[in-house]
């Protein structure tokens, strides 16, 4: 041994660790939600794979340059970028003009996240902060939906992805309403089996609903998503769905097609799940997830929008803080 | 089974050395005794260089009720009474020894004592002059421990057989080889203390030892109804004091206070295994069960070292391979890693664990801004909150961490860094921060001027 020159590290304890990093749960969400994308590309055609690839291009190219004008180490590699890109995507229309969708995916990162300090720090989830503005912006795009499984959906894409930027898009042939529009505005329910497998009109990432539970799944096996979070919005949902829907069948739907319609898979497992945005204990998260199950049905029900899920998802991220204040747990050997 | 909230699953990596048997260990050429590897004042030697010393002598004396004595672990001739490099890297008092050739392992020296006629306060006496101190890795001298205010009674003692930190495997081996001794020692330390009962807590990985210990005890009538044994489950850091009281007597310690405060006295079960074979024959501590691990080292297992044997001879004994690149005093979790080789073993080196390269944490691993997943508030054995504590720390912001979020209960388990996906040392800032409050308190108490003064 002392022919040798033993080369030491020194560190303090703890000195192993848990080989799970930042890195490696962004990694498996981004793997989470190709088969969401897939699905998308399959429903709707090229189109929706031109409006996924121009959210997430954007939003790891806004990424990119504040990191760099800001003489930060570059972040992109951390996925999570990415993930916004993907996720903001997902919660557009399939006919979205691009423009918009480029110009969401700027939004979504330079105010949503780098505005408030980047990874970490942001206190509204990005993609919704994206979509929220998009939203108030360009109200009609973004409620004008195509039909599912268009025969030539591999071929063209839908003229309105392709409207020049500010100009006025030219709204083509329009199919109906998405399944939560026409329940709301024409008392028309949608079977819920059209419903689990996409056979629908809606967002992108609306459609696939049980593809996105089995994503899900994965990454709560994996412990990388809280899995309490939709859970509790499950539950919170499935009673009260319930109960409205024994006392009036005909005005309030079941509580499978309130699960499977709308964004509130995506939301509900991608979205509310978002671990900057989502409280820090146990107790917290399942109060979180009651407050956006409740904030859905409320909105879905009473609301003068059909949706509701990207406003309980982003008034509950607000209330974070709080959350994780109300449920500080008592310090081993202190009386409260 | 008895258990705590949260807390976190290494891999335990008990299988490395769990099957070896103790064996004892070969003299070093020299034997560095630091004098001061207990909490407390340094032991002052009583020895002058040159002297020939008999293994098992006293070789210096405590300084005070907070210091124990040393005992001479070989026989040989004392070559220097001056000072050494301590593991921090300070000089401090040490005496060096060098062991005869073919010296004896059979202690010469000791008179038996019949322990049976000792009043506890004679028998607290004797765990001072033997030098005990605990052998978990605290090392703080056992009389003191036993000696807990006159005001608070103590109910029940606690044995440590725990043993949470990952290859650590020397309590292991000490309960299936020295079942009588530990309940011998328990006896002892129970009238010691005028406790009612003993519960020994043993984790649910080591059944085989808890089955050794029952059934030791289930054949002595003068112990079978005040001695216990119950299984933990397997968690660490199950084998801290306050998880060990919540879990064996379902009681907190007081934030701030002390195991005497809830009637308590947990003692580690090397300890009692020590006091138990050493008292009866009025011997001192001169060796230890320590754990040789991990993939840097050829020769793993379970050794009788003697104190003060330096770390270069252990390694060459354990057969250090290339693959070795981090050396850790105790357990991985809690261990400090070694900075040079020259650093002797002490009483509270349970465990010398060698990391290959495949084992130790990468090299400036990335480490990312805190992503508020909650792991760290998922699995701190104190319910604090080390994400919150963790953002004041990078603020500077050490007194709010004190004195709104309770800083000074964290026992730097290391649970909160072992989970953390954004690599921020957790562990490492709130021992940092507390160690500036102290030395800032000290501080303030130097420029007001003692009392006294």
């Amino acid at each position: 041994m002392n022919s040798k020159f033993l080369q030491l590290d020194l560190r303090s304890s703890p000195h192993v660790k848990r080989p799970v990093t930042v890195e490696v749960i962004m990694r498996n969400v981004v793997y989470a939600l190709i088969p969401v994308s897939v699905f998308a590309v399959y429903a709707f055609g090229i189109s929706a794979l031109a409006v996924i690839l121009t959210t997430t291009v954007f939003s790891i190219l806004t990424e990119y340059i504040m990191v760099k004008v800001d003489g930060r180490e570059i972040t992109i590699n951390d996925y999570s970028a990415a993930i916004t890109g993907i996720l903001l995507g997902l919660t557009l229309p399939p006919g979205f003009p691009l423009w918009m969708a480029a110009l969401g995916g700027i939004i979504s990162i330079a105010l949503g996240k780098y505005l408030f300090g980047g990874l970490g720090f942001n206190i509204y989830n990005p993609a919704l902060v994206g979509r929220g503005f998009l939203q108030a912006a360009f109200p009609v795009s973004i409620t004008t939906w195509h039909p599912a499984f268009n025969e030539n959906r591999f071929s063209e894409f839908f003229s309105s992805n392709l409207a020049a930027p500010f100009l006025k898009p030219t709204v083509e042939a329009v199919s109906g309403a998405t399944p939560l529009a026409a329940l709301k505005f024409e008392q028309k329910a949608t079977d819920a089996f059209s419903l689990m497998f996409g056979k629908t009109d809606g967002s992108l990432g609306e459609t696939g609903g049980i593809i996105i539970l089995l994503c899900g799944i994965y990454l709560a096996v994996r412990k990388m998503l809280d899995w309490r979070i939709p859970v509790s919005i499950f539950a919170v949902v499935i009673i009260f769905s319930t109960i409205f829907n024994m006392i009036n069948p005909e005005k309030f739907p079941s509580a499978l097609f309130m699960l499977f319609s709308g964004g509130l898979m995506l939301g509900a497992v991608f979205m509310a799940t978002d671990m900057v945005t989502s409280p820090v204990t146990k107790r917290g998260t399942y109060i979180y997830g009651i407050l956006i199950g409740l904030l859905i049905v409320i909105i879905r029900i009473w609301g003068g929008l059909p949706e509701g899920v990207m406003f309980a998802i982003l008034f509950s991220n607000g209330l974070v803080p709080v959350i994780n204040i109300l449920t500080k747990s008592r310090v081993y050997g202190t009386k409260k | 089974m008895g258990t705590f909230k949260h807390g976190i699953h290494p891999p335990e990596k008990k299988e490395i050395s769990g099957d070896k048997k103790i064996r004892r260990f070969p003299f070093s050429p020299y034997l560095i005794i630091l004098l001061s590897q207990h909490i407390g004042r340094p032991a002052k030697p009583i020895v002058k260089e040159g002297q020939e010393v008999v293994r098992g002598q006293k070789i210096a004396e405590a300084d005070g009720f907070v210091s124990v004595p040393m005992h001479s672990p070989a026989t040989g001739v004392i070559k220097k009474v001056g000072t050494s490099l301590d593991f921090d890297g300070k000089m401090t008092p040490s005496i060096v020894i060098e062991p005869y050739p073919g010296s004896e392992q059979s202690v010469q020296t000791g008179q038996d004592v019949n322990v049976d006629a000792l009043k506890p306060e004679e028998i607290v006496k004797a765990v001072q002059e033997m030098g005990m101190v605990g052998l978990g890795g605290a090392a703080f001298p056992t009389h003191v421990k036993f000696s807990p205010p006159k005001d608070k009674p103590i109910r029940t003692l606690i044995i440590n057989g725990a043993e949470c930190e990952p290859y650590l495997t020397s309590d292991y081996r000490v309960m299936l080889e020295q079942a009588k001794r530990i309940l011998r020692g328990t006896k002892i330390v129970l009238k010691a203390l005028k406790a009612e009962e003993a519960i020994i807590g043993i984790e649910d990985n080591k059944k085989d030892a808890a089955q050794v210990l029952k059934d030791t005890i289930a054949i002595d009538d003068s112990a079978v109804n005040f001695i216990k044994v119950e299984l933990l489950k397997t968690k660490y850091p199950q084998g801290a004091e306050k998880m060990l009281t919540k879990a064996l007597v379902n009681k907190e310690i007081p934030s701030g206070g002390l195991p005497a405060d809830i009637g308590v006295i947990v003692s580690n079960i090397a300890t009692v295994s020590e006091i138990g074979e050493l008292m009866p024959k009025g011997q001192g501590l001169i060796e230890r069960v320590v754990t040789l691990s991990g993939k840097g080292i050829d020769n793993p297992g379970n050794y009788l070292v003697p104190l003060g044997t330096p770390l270069e001879f252990v390694l060459e004994q354990a057969g250090i391979n290339d693959k070795a690149r981090q050396i850790i005093f105790g357990g991985p979790m809690m261990g400090k890693s070694a900075a040079y080789l020259e650093v002797p073993i002490t009483k509270g080196t349970s465990g010398i664990v060698v990391l290959s390269e495949d084992e130790v944490i990468p090299r400036n691993q990335k480490v990312y801004p805190c992503i508020r997943c909650g792991e760290c508030v998922n699995v701190c054995p104190l319910y604090l909150n080390p994400s919150r504590l963790g953002i004041l720390a990078r603020n500077d912001e050490y007194d709010k961490m004190a004195e709104e979020f309770n800083l000074n209960d964290c026992f730097e388990c290391g649970s909160c860094a072992y989970v953390c996906p954004s690599n921020i040392p957790l562990t490492q800032y709130f021992r940092i921060a507390k160690k500036v409050l102290r030395e800032g308190r000290k501080r303030k108490e130097s420029m007001v001027g003692t009392p006294e003064a």
